[in-house]
């Protein structure tokens, strides 16, 4: 590299991540982002200026060591940065794809005081892939088996890497997943183009290849409960990582019609399913031509944009806030906007309008203002007597998830709050239930991917505390 | 996966298979269901668990063949291996000992109807079993039926066996001769069960129905299950299937269970033009 390097400020401007043209990729289910290449990561490695006081790792829930990985990409060593990274972020290929940089490591960067940051989640993604594609170097010592054994209640993020962090420590774990793909919402809800299920496999076969064991299609609740787990089966102990999973509808008239999807139902169709091969696969879906998608979360933008690439000519979000207040990550919004998705602002559903055959044809809305902040910090939303309707076939009802209460309903003593979720301590995962752990969306409700791990790392650690395992 | 133990064509297109699945053999209660996958492109589809031996790990599917996948299960043979069964879902069946039920089952509605009434016969009731078909040949499981309830009335729409009639004509004329009911249980299409229920409604009769709606997950996962009961949306799979027959919204659910009649029929076409699964043959034929 021939460009000169001025410690306080950098010339080099934030290196972009090759994407598909958005012409191209709203029509197909392929990634999005292509990723850096070797050239590019050093250039922007070369940006960071390995801080002292690395305000970026603050910004990180499970604090990776951002200056030392980017430091190591810097000399080129990319898979020892790999490692760096995997010590504290045992599924750094989602994570860099997924996590919302803009407001965690990125957004606390000293290079983004005067210009841009150092673009961190995908110098992570580019080290953890070129570590998969390049051999790992070294495959982690398994201890000897402690004879513990722990059972994992849900294969998300959460699930995962709880597994990953017992088995090195040689407890035996059991996971068990109600789904017939492991992965949670990394394989049912966040789409193909977003994050490619063959890299949510790749990690789920790692941890086979230490020793977890993997049992799908198994509704704990129905077909054992979590005190058969403990008492029946002699788990030592159990985490319940059954994330957010019940969808929340506005209960506003018509939402029963015909075309009519909960965001999970419209994406575990698309994904888990793999509808846009139908008829070649067998799951049928909605191949609206215009399409309505209610909320402006990172769920919202993925319903709206596999509506786009299932067909649809016209996706319109409907967000009751203004584009500043979206909660997306920064990027999909982006993503979206550039693929043509429409956003109608300010605007509230109050009715979903069917024909005689049951079917939606459109959406009355009302116009809002924003009003005063509310405790959120976000200004409030407030309704307007303005109203008018747009024309669709197919509504998409994205506006959250909430616990589901099937293994609170069927566990004994096991606290919840006011909405069903889990209690347990942000620290170590512990709950009211003797032997009991529980992490991510089930206790904190509807949160990020990197919380879930971190929750799951933090319950491990508890765990092996408890076990008495160094 | 999951191994086919048994198989035979009991009626024209209904098939019955036993399958080697210990966990949910073991699990299992009166009125749940699971949900499969035959293939790593298949759909999932929900069906009842028609019987269960819990010593030899396994259960009893009866489906009916209507479109792709239980089209494609009808070609499935002895040794074939399901790729996912998920399972026992659903609320079981509240049994007790209430008396007198009566239950009330139509065409395919026969299978799902069969653990319920065993279950209320073990529990002790005077169990009254109405199955109706519109024809003789499309009866199914009368003889298992027989074994299990202390009545038994079979009625066809075209008098070709039994009473000549529907079974909302049995069940009236059971309640017509005064005979002390103390619930009833009707499990079949949507028209069938939306009959019941106005006969049970008019004679203030408590009606159990177990609700059909197109799943996906049966976690409560989703919400493609949507059912209004008592103005009140639920999920068909969490929240039941079993529902209180006098509040069911049924035509809402006769429209939403015709939301991808379109598709099917193409993907129907299509299967029958390609050749899929294995070809041994069976009883019955294709
Ligand atoms: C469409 C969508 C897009 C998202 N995009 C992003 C993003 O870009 N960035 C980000 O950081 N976050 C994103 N999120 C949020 C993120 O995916 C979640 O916060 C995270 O997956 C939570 O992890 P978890 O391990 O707690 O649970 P989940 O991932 O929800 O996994 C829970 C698992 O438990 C299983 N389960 C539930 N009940 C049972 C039971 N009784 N028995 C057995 N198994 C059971 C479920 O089937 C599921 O597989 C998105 C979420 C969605 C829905
Ligand atoms: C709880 C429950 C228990 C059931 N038990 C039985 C049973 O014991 N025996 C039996 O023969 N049938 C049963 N069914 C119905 C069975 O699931 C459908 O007949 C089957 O899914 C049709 O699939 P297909 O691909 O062959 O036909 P398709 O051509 O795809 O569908 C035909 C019709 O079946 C319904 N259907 C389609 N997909 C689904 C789905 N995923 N879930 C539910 N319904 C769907 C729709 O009304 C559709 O129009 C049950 C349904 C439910 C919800
Ligand atoms: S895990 Fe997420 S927040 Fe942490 S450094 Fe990586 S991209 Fe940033
Ligand atoms: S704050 Fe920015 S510049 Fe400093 S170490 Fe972290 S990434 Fe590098
Ligand atoms: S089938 Fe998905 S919630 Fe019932
Ligand atoms: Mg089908």
């Amino acid at each position: 590299m021939s460009e000169q390097q001025k410690p306080k400020k950098p010339k080099i401007p934030r290196q972009k991540m090759p994407e598909q043209n958005p012409i191209e990729r709203a029509h197909n289910f392929y990634e999005v982002a292509l990723g850096y290449d070797n050239d590019l990561a050093l250039l922007e490695a070369s940006r960071c200026l390995h801080c002292k006081k690395p305000y970026c790792m603050a910004g990180c829930p499970v604090e990776v060591d951002i200056p030392d990985f980017v430091e190591m990409v810097k000399k080129g060593d990319f898979i020892g940065a790999a490692w760096k990274v995997k010590e504290k972020n045992s599924l750094p290929r989602i994570a860099g794809r997924v996590c919302p940089q803009e407001s965690q490591c990125e957004s606390k960067c000293v290079l983004g005081k005067k210009g841009e940051p150092c673009a961190i989640g995908r110098l992570e993604r580019f080290v953890a892939d070129y570590a998969a594609v390049h051999g790992e170097g070294k495959t982690p010592e398994l201890p000897k088996p402690t004879g513990l054994r722990v059972g994992v209640v849900g294969s998300g993020p959460a699930g995962l890497t709880l597994a990953g962090a017992l088995i090195k420590k040689g407890v035996a774990v059991t996971v068990f997943e109600a789904l017939h793909e492991l992965g949670g919402v990394l394989v049912y809800g966040i789409p193909e183009f977003r994050l490619p299920k063959a890299i949510v496999k790749s990690e789920v076969d790692e941890l086979r290849k230490l020793g977890v064991e993997f049992k799908t299609n198994w509704v704990v609740g129905r077909i054992e409960t979590v005190d058969d787990l403990l008492e029946k089966a002699k788990f030592d102990g159990v985490f319940i990582g059954t994330g957010a999973g019940a969808p929340l509808f506005l209960k506003i008239p018509g939402e029963n019609l015909n075309g009519v999807y909960s965001a999970n139902e419209f994406l575990t169709r698309a994904n888990l399913m793999k509808a846009y091969l139908f008829p070649q696969s067998d799951t049928p879906t909605a191949k609206g031509r215009r399409v309505v998608v209610f909320g402006g979360g990172n769920v919202a933008m993925d319903s709206a944009r596999s509506a786009l690439r299932l067909g649809a000519e016209e996706v319109t979000i409907v967000y009751r806030r203004t584009m500043e207040e979206l909660p997306a990550r920064a990027e999909e919004v982006h993503h979206a906007v550039e693929e043509g998705i429409k956003f109608q602002l300010l605007t509230a559903p109050t009715e979903i309008i069917g024909n005689e055959t049951g079917w939606a044809v459109g959406v009355h809305c009302q116009k809002m203002v924003l009003g005063e902040p509310d405790n959120s910090g976000r200004r409030r939303p407030m309704p307007t007597d303005e109203f008018f309707d747009i024309e669709c076939d197919t509504v998409i009802v994205s506006i959250g998830n909430g616990a589901n209460p099937l293994v609170p309903s069927t566990t004994k003593n096991l606290e919840t709050n006011k909405w069903g979720n889990i209690v347990a301590d942000l620290e170590t995962g512990k709950t009211s239930k003797d032997r009991v752990w529980a992490g991510g969306d089930i206790v904190t409700g509807a949160a990020t991917v990197i919380l879930a791990m971190g929750a799951g790392r933090k319950a491990a650690l508890s765990m092996l505390d408890t076990f008495g395992i160094k | 996966m999951f191994e086919i133990l048994e198989k035979e064509r009991i009626g024209p297109g209904v098939n019955r298979a036993v399958i080697f699945a210990p966990e949910i053999a073991r699990a299992h209660k009166p009125g749940q269901f699971i949900i499969l996958r035959t293939h790593a492109d298949g759909e999932r589809i929900p069906l009842t668990i028609a019987d269960k031996d819990a010593d030899k790990g396994t259960i009893t599917l009866v489906w009916q063949e209507v479109g792709v996948t239980t089209y494609y299960m009808g070609t499935m043979c002895v040794g074939d291996k399901l790729q996912d069964l998920c399972g026992p879902l659903g609320k079981p069946t509240h049994i007790e000992k209430f008396g007198t039920v009566v239950g009330i089952g139509g065409g395919i509605g026969v299978a799902p109807l069969f653990p319920i009434t065993k279950g209320m016969h073990d529990a002790g009731n005077h169990v009254i079993t109405i199955v109706g078909a519109r024809t003789e040949g499309l009866l199914i499981m009368t003889e298992d039926m027989r074994k299990v309830s202390d009545e038994l009335l079979i009625a066809t729409d075209d008098g070709s066996f039994g009473i000549h009639g529907f079974v909302t004509q049995v069940l009236q004329s059971l309640i017509d001769k005064g005979t002390k009911i103390d619930l009833c249980v009707a499990i079949g299409p949507v028209p069938m069960m939306r009959a019941v229920v106005k006969v049970t409604k008019a004679a203030n009769l408590p009606t159990v129905v177990s609700l059909n709606p197109i799943m996906v997950d049966g976690t409560g996962m989703c919400g493609a299950c949507r059912v209004e009961v008592g103005g009140k949306t639920m999920f068909g799979c969490v929240d039941g299937p079993e529902f209180d027959g006098h509040e069911v919204d049924f035509e809402l659910l006769m429209k939403r269970l015709a939301m991808y009649k379109g598709p099917e029929l193409i993907a129907l076409n299509k299967f029958r033009e390609t050749d899929r699964g294995c070809q041994c043959t069976f009883p019955g034929g294709a």
